[in-house]
Formats: structure tokens, C-alpha cells, sequence
């Protein structure tokens, strides 16, 4: 059992079963009244994110969750498999639950994932991945200094803003947080 | 609730609170109050339940507030005084709270806590005009008169009951932390006042209504600043307040202070009297829109 006063940001607690983890958190304590742990909490499952008020000194069950290091592979349809690299064990997480990640997974990238009684209950990728362009326009000679930008298809499927002067079949880094593109590298 | 800290350049920083201990010392002395300085090593600290003052061994407690001292120099005829000082409490320490902490407290002899609401949102005026504008946050509006709510009023309407004589003091810090003060607006102050007779603190009691004490709070930009009431000046309710608090201080394992005889005894001559005490650096923390307390200090906790 944790104690109130062991919260700290991403420390995971179980609420109404639920697993939860803390966002931010704050010391309050009215002038002449008790103290208190006000808290932000972010359902590890749905996403929905609620305040949370501890009494000084109550008790928060941890949420028995498990942070695995998995392999993707593959999707079929809209299921996405992943391969636990420790014992080879292969499951699959919805696209639903995905979101956005979905489209920056390329094969055998390793990424993050938080299970809990036995279901993925959320994934991270990592900050940069470096894909390969499949599909753009072509560059426009001379025009590399503009700083303007094109679309681009990368081979995760996402679709992302590029510089004039990247083609396809180029590598490129992206940050995954934000689908920005970050540099061209160099990949024989 | 608020991203990273923003690094304020240390010239500016200090330059801050400069202006705003200046301009604190302007508006009392423009009010005809008196600078005082009294001690911060204390042989009996009041007994608060929900408040811990430091030991120092062989000596006595560091000051968790100026209250009883300042009390005692009114009753002994001071006319209205102030102190800008550094404050103590075990087992603070947050965005909003630091250990060692500077409260200004002032006394009006003659006033009621109306009259001290009154002057209390003039002198944020006051210290706001005297700041540099870059310094003011655009989110709090300080040309809207300050909203002013009895605290029962709030509970009915945030809480959804009313607390009143009975009420149920662990229920109503709950619900004032988790419901009432979130919904507060922070686009301007709030006065908060007539607080239950079971929360008056060193309060007097509503003269009509005993189910409630003269005492108010204020809140600008979300944050709680002050603390204000019409002191009591009855030594024999005042003992016996102390004797609850003490013995609840026991009840929580904690040694309690030896009871302070020389204010009881200089409490019968304090007349009239309406005291409020100010968190210094909170109310720069409103004011310039800063996010953590150490943010309007020379160094945080965490760098002393």
C-alpha cells in the first residue's frame, strides 16, 4: 500500500479497479485547516483524466501494472501485433486503443507497454524513429533554403511535412510525439 | 495544473519582492501603522492543531506566526501596528508552501474584520499599482471589486450542504479543499468570511449569529493569502480554546506547548481589535503570476 505521501508524478494507483496514474499533484493545506493531497489522475485504460483530493496519511492501493519491452510485427485488418522479446510471446492491441501511434510502427520497432491483469493498457513509442519516405513529390531544385515544406508518406503510413528537398526512398528522423519531421539521416 | 517553472533572471527576481516589501511598508504607513518587530523565538507558540512549530533545543519554538506577541504590544496601548516576518511550520513544503515563510501581519485597533476586508483589498491594490506591469498576469483583473461570499453560502452552492454550529469539522476541510476552492474564481480576489464557531481559530464570534465566527480569508488567483478576524478578547473562551487544541495537538502524539499566561493575561485589554495576517510570498506569487513560491524567494527550499 502506498501512503499519501509517497505520491509522486506516474506513480500508479488502482481506483474503483481501475489502474491510474498520477499526472501532477499538490501539497494543499488550508491556513488553519489539515493537510491534504489534491492530485490529477489519468485512467491508464480510457485516458480520461480526473482531480483526486487524498487525506494526509490515507492509504492508495498500486496498480499492479507491468511495463514490457515488445517487438511490432504486423497488423491485420485493425489489430496490431507486437512480440514479447523475452519469451516470444505474441499479442495484439486495437487500433482503437492506438490512436495515433498506429501509423508511426514500423516492423521490429521496440516500444513501451504498460499491461495490466493481463490487457496492454498503454503503449509508448520512442521520442525519434527514423523511417524511409515512400511517397512525396519530387524536390524542387534550388528551392532548399525556403523553408517551406510538402507532404510526405512514410512507411508507417503516417503522413508527414517534409522540406522541398527530401525525395522518396530517403530516411528521415521523426518524432513521434508530434509527427514532426526533425532531420534527414544517412541509411545504406 | 502548471508546466515547468519558468526561470526568472535572479536581478529580476529579487527586484520583485523589493518593490513589493516596499510597497507593503507604504501603504501602512500611509494608514498611520507602526513597523514592529517582535521575537521569533518563542517559550510558548499558540497551539494550533493543524500547525507544527519548530523546536529548537534549549531554547524553545521558532515562530509558526507573530500572533500572540503582537496582540500583547496592542493591549499594551500600541496603536496599530505591523510586522513584515519570517515564519516557521514543520512539515509544509510544496508549490505553495515553504518551511520558512514570510507573513505580513498587521492589527487594527478599533476595526471589525468589515473594516479590515475593506482595507485588506486596498492594500493588494496598492501593492499590485507598485509592481512593474510586465510583472502583472493578464488572467487576474484587480480593477473588479473582489466577489465577497459567507462561507455557508459556498457550501450550498459547491458542496451541496450547509455547514452551520454542528458541523462536521474532517467534511468540511475535505470538501473546502476539494470542491469549494477549485471552483473559486481566479480572475479577481475573493473575499471568504463567517466561518463556523468550530473554525474561528482566535476569532470572536459572530455577536448575532454564535454559529459563526468574524473571520475571512482571501484568494486571489486561486491561491489562499490571508487570513483575517475580529480578535477575541475573552481570556476565559480563549484559554479554553487553547485547552482543546492542546489537547488535540497531545492526541496526534505531539508534546503540547506550555500555554502562553502572559498573553491570557494581557488578552482582557485588547478592546476592539481585528488582526490579518498575509502570506508575503504568496501574495507575489498572485500578483506576478508565478507558479511556485520559490519562485518569489531569493532561493527555493530545495537550493537553501
Amino acid at each position: 500500500m502506498y501512503d499519501s505521501s509517497d505520491i509522486r508524478k506516474n506513480l500508479k494507483i488502482l481506483l474503483d479497479g481501475q489502474p491510474y496514474v498520477v499526472v501532477d499533484f499538490q501539497f494543499v493545506k488550508p491556513g488553519k485547516g489539515t493537510a491534504f493531497t489534491r492530485t490529477r489522475v489519468k485512467n491508464m485504460i480510457t485516458g480520461a483524466v480526473l482531480d483526486k483530493t487524498f487525506r494526509s496519511g490515507e492509504k492508495l492501493e498500486p496498480a499492479e501494472v507491468e511495463q514490457l519491452s515488445v517487438q511490432y510485427m504486423y497488423h491485420e485488418s485493425d489489430q496490431y501485433w507486437f512480440m514479447d522479446t523475452s519469451n516470444y510471446e505474441q499479442f495484439a492491441i486495437g487500433e482503437a486503443q492506438l490512436g495515433d501511434q498506429a501509423k508511426f510502427l514500423t516492423e521490429n520497432l521496440v516500444v513501451s507497454v504498460t499491461m495490466f491483469k493481463g490487457q496492454a493498457v498503454d503503449i509508448e513509442l520512442p521520442t525519434f524513429i527514423e523511417v524511409q519516405i515512400t511517397k512525396c513529390e519530387p524536390g524542387v531544385r534550388g528551392d532548399t533554403a525556403s523553408g517551406g515544406t510538402k507532404p510526405a508518406t512514410i512507411s508507417s503510413g503516417a503522413l508527414i511535412q517534409v522540406p522541398f528537398h527530401i525525395n522518396e526512398n530517403d530516411w528521415v528522423k521523426v518524432d513521434t510525439r508530434d509527427g514532426r519531421y526533425v532531420e534527414r539521416v544517412n541509411k545504406r | 495544473m502548471h508546466g515547468p517553472a519558468t526561470p526568472r533572471p535572479t536581478r529580476a527576481r529579487l527586484a520583485l519582492r523589493a518593490r513589493g516589501l516596499a510597497a507593503v511598508r507604504s501603504f501602512l504607513d500611509t494608514h498611520g501603522s507602526l513597523e514592529v518587530e517582535t521575537p521569533l523565538l518563542l517559550r510558548a507558540p499558540a497551539p494550533e492543531r493543524h500547525i507544527v512549530a519548530l523546536p529548537v533545543p534549549g531554547a524553545g519554538y521558532l515562530a509558526a506566526s507573530p500572533e500572540l506577541q503582537m496582540k500583547r504590544l496592542v493591549a499594551d496601548g500600541s496603536g496599530p501596528i505591523h510586522q513584515l516576518s519570517r515564519s516557521f511550520r514543520g512539515g509544509e513544503l510544496g508549490r505553495h508552501h515553504h518551511p520558512e515563510f514570510t507573513i505580513l501581519e498587521w492589527y487594527l485597533p478599533g476595526a471589525t474584520y468589515r473594516e479590515a476586508m475593506d482595507q485588506t483589498e486596498a492594500l493588494v491594490r496598492w501593492v499590485a499599482a507598485r509592481l512593474s506591469p510586465p510583472d502583472a498576469p493578464p488572467r487576474l483583473d484587480l480593477d473588479r471589486p473582489f466577489e465577497r461570499h459567507r462561507i455557508a453560502d459556498l457550501f450550498e452552492r459547491l458542496a451541496g450542504w450547509r455547514p452551520g454550529a454542528d458541523v462536521d469539522d474532517e467534511r468540511f476541510a475535505f470538501d473546502l479543499v476539494d470542491k469549494v476552492e477549485p471552483a473559486l474564481p481566479r480572475d479577481r480576489g475573493v473575499l471568504v468570511h463567517d466561518y463556523p464557531a468550530s473554525q474561528a481559530s482566535l476569532a470572536r464570534l459572530c455577536p448575532g449569529d454564535p454559529a459563526y465566527a468574524e473571520r475571512f480569508e482571501l484568494y486571489l488567483g486561486g491561491l489562499e493569502l490571508a487570513n483575517g478576524f475580529t480578535e477575541l478578547a475573552d481570556a476565559a473562551e480563549q484559554r479554553a480554546r487553547f485547552e482543546r487544541e492542546r489537547t488535540a495537538i497531545a492526541a496526534q502524539g505531539r508534546e503540547p506547548y506550555p500555554l502562553d499566561e502572559r498573553f491570557l493575561a494581557a488578552l482582557p485589554r485588547l478592546g476592539l481589535c481585528t488582526g490579518v495576517a498575509l502570506g508575503f510570498d504568496r501574495l507575489l506569487m498572485a500578483l506576478a503570476g508565478l507558479d511556485d513560491i520559490g519562485e518569489s524567494t531569493a532561493f527555493r527550499w530545495e537550493e537553501v
